[in-house]
């Protein structure tokens, strides 16, 4: 048995995800020689440290009844530098100007000779190269599935199941809150911003939408992919942006006579990285509905290779965590 | 463009040859024949349906060349375009000059608008509009529609484009 302790640094949707996922997995985790030990837990103010392993059921109905997670006076950065353990779980808000806390943690993680594994953008985004770099000179492991398509395997699909591959171009659908909107307005005919007041109702979008309706979230995966993938090392600045706030139902439907559906399409390719509204034909693998997300990659040796599924949610974006946490400790 | 001909051959040996031969030395691209041997026409001819490719400027010599030979043809139907693509507009489609954002793309030689479908729900809210535009090859049909994407720049519209596997770019 193997024992690696982590540490869960932010406890919103997803730290919540993961914490929820290691408690059910426990003993699928065991059977394949890992013991998952979380050493210490970070929100924005509060913490909770145990070298013997926190209690992820307490943490959860405590984060649930009184919003902390621990009554320890201790940030998410100082418990990267000082408590000793192997991997940090990184899930801090993303954000994408600055890269937020979440870039500095994850500097300091590789600082402390230690792996992360994120579902943070942010950082990602912003700052990629000066990441892989970190995380090479200390010989940590750095693993982001969570970060494009949450539970779609997009990344690891490309570096390992299709390794070997030349991957020529990538296409899809990569922000569920468009695809929702875009969906309904087809459904009922309806205008922008009816179907997004009713996906602001049913926690699809944010209130402030700007971030998903604008196709910034959508770039940010894009960027990573792009780097990830292609190796190149792009930032934001280098994708060229169109959201979806100027659709109309006409449009739609107009397409819809024509056999086309329209989706919010993000694609990269070695030349370019762009996010629009296009025309897909119905029927076609990217013409998914509702929230899902997909991701067609092109490759030179099999073709065009399509995954789909859910691209947000707390749990589908935790087993995306896991995966790359049992990727990196099972052999 | 692609031409498909029907012309009929006297049955004696070598006319298949001396009809295909203005194809080729014209530098027409055959794609098919289907030489109907056991079909006579009232004529005692055999009807032969001919496809190709070739440059429109071309097709002059090849047919003239087939009438020296006294090839007889009964029919010849071109299709200058067999690429087609749908893009939809969104914006103030009409006061920013429908015509000539159509003219524009008309005068490429290469493509055409076909057909337009325009919804303009209230006055002055945003119309959307469905073009269809024929060219001669899917390079071009993308051509067209970069173009289009241009001038669309300029009049402050939306353009949504197929994507990119279905303008054949894979």
């Amino acid at each position: 048995m193997r024992t690696v302790r982590l540490s869960i640094i932010g406890f919103g949707a997803v730290g919540q995800g993961v914490a929820k996922v290691l408690l059910a997995k426990k003993d699928q985790l065991e059977d394949i020689g890992l013991d998952l030990r979380v050493v210490a837990i970070a929100d924005s103010r509060t913490a909770v440290i145990d070298t013997d392993g926190v209690d992820l059921g307490a943490v959860i109905s405590r984060k649930k009844t009184e919003k902390t997670v621990g009554s320890q006076d201790m940030t998410g950065l100082e418990i990267i530098e000082k408590i000793d353990h192997e991997l940090v779980v990184e899930t801090t808000p993303t954000n994408i100007v600055t890269g937020g806390a979440g870039l500095e943690n994850m500097f300091m993680a590789f600082r402390k000779g230690r792996d992360v594994v994120t579902s943070n953008k942010g950082p990602l985004a912003v700052k990629y190269k000066e990441l892989m770099e970190a995380s090479k000179l200390s010989g940590s492991k750095f693993r982001f599935e969570a970060t494009v398509g949450g539970a779609m395997p997009v990344l690891n699909l490309t570096k390992d199941s299709l390794a070997g591959n030349r991957i020529t171009d990538v296409e899809g659908i990569f922000n569920g809150t468009c695809n929702y909107i875009l969906t309904r307005m087809t459904e009922e005919h309806a205008p922008y911003e009816q179907m997004l007041a009713e996906a602001q109702e049913l926690g699809y979008a944010e209130t402030d939408p700007t971030y998903d309706v604008e196709g910034i979230d959508t770039a940010c995966k894009l960027v990573i992919l792009a780097n990830c993938v292609f190796g190149m090392n792009a930032t934001y600045e280098d994708v060229t942006v169109t959201g979806i706030t100027k659709i109309t139902p006409e449009a739609l439907l107009l397409a819809h006579n024509d056999g086309y559906v329209i989706k919010l399409i993000g694609e990269v390719n070695d030349s370019r990285i762009n996010v629009a509204p296009k025309l897909v034909p119905i029927g076609h693998p990217l013409a998914v509905a509702g929230s899902l997300n997909v991701a067609s990659v092109q490759t030179d040796l099999s073709g065009p290779i399509t995954v789909t599924g859910r691209g947000a949610g707390s749990i589908e974006t935790a087993s995306a965590i896991l995966s790359d946490l049992i990727s990196i400790y099972r052999n | 463009m692609r031409v498909s001909m029907d012309i009929e051959l006297k049955d004696i040996p070598g006319q298949l040859l001396l009809a295909l031969k203005p194809v080729s030395e014209f530098k027409g691209n055959l794609i098919s024949v289907v030489h109907h041997h056991e079909k006579r026409t009232p004529r005692g001819t055999i009807p032969v349906q001919v496809v190709f490719e070739t440059k429109p400027d071309n097709l002059y010599n090849i047919v003239s060349s087939l009438e020296e030979s006294g090839i007889g043809i009964v029919r010849i139907d071109e299709k200058r375009y067999f690429e087609h693509g749908a893009v939809i507009l969104i914006g103030h489609i009409v006061h920013t000059d429908i015509q000539d954002t159509i003219d524009t793309i008309d005068n490429t030689g290469y493509a055409e608008v076909v057909d337009l479908n325009l919804s303009m729900p209230k006055v002055k809210m945003p119309s959307s509009a469905s073009l269809k535009i024929d060219a001669v090859s899917k390079e071009h049909l993308t051509q067209a529609i970069d173009i289009l994407k241009e001038i669309a720049k300029k009049k402050d519209l939306l353009v949504i484009e197929p994507i990119k596997s279905e303008l054949g770019a894979f």
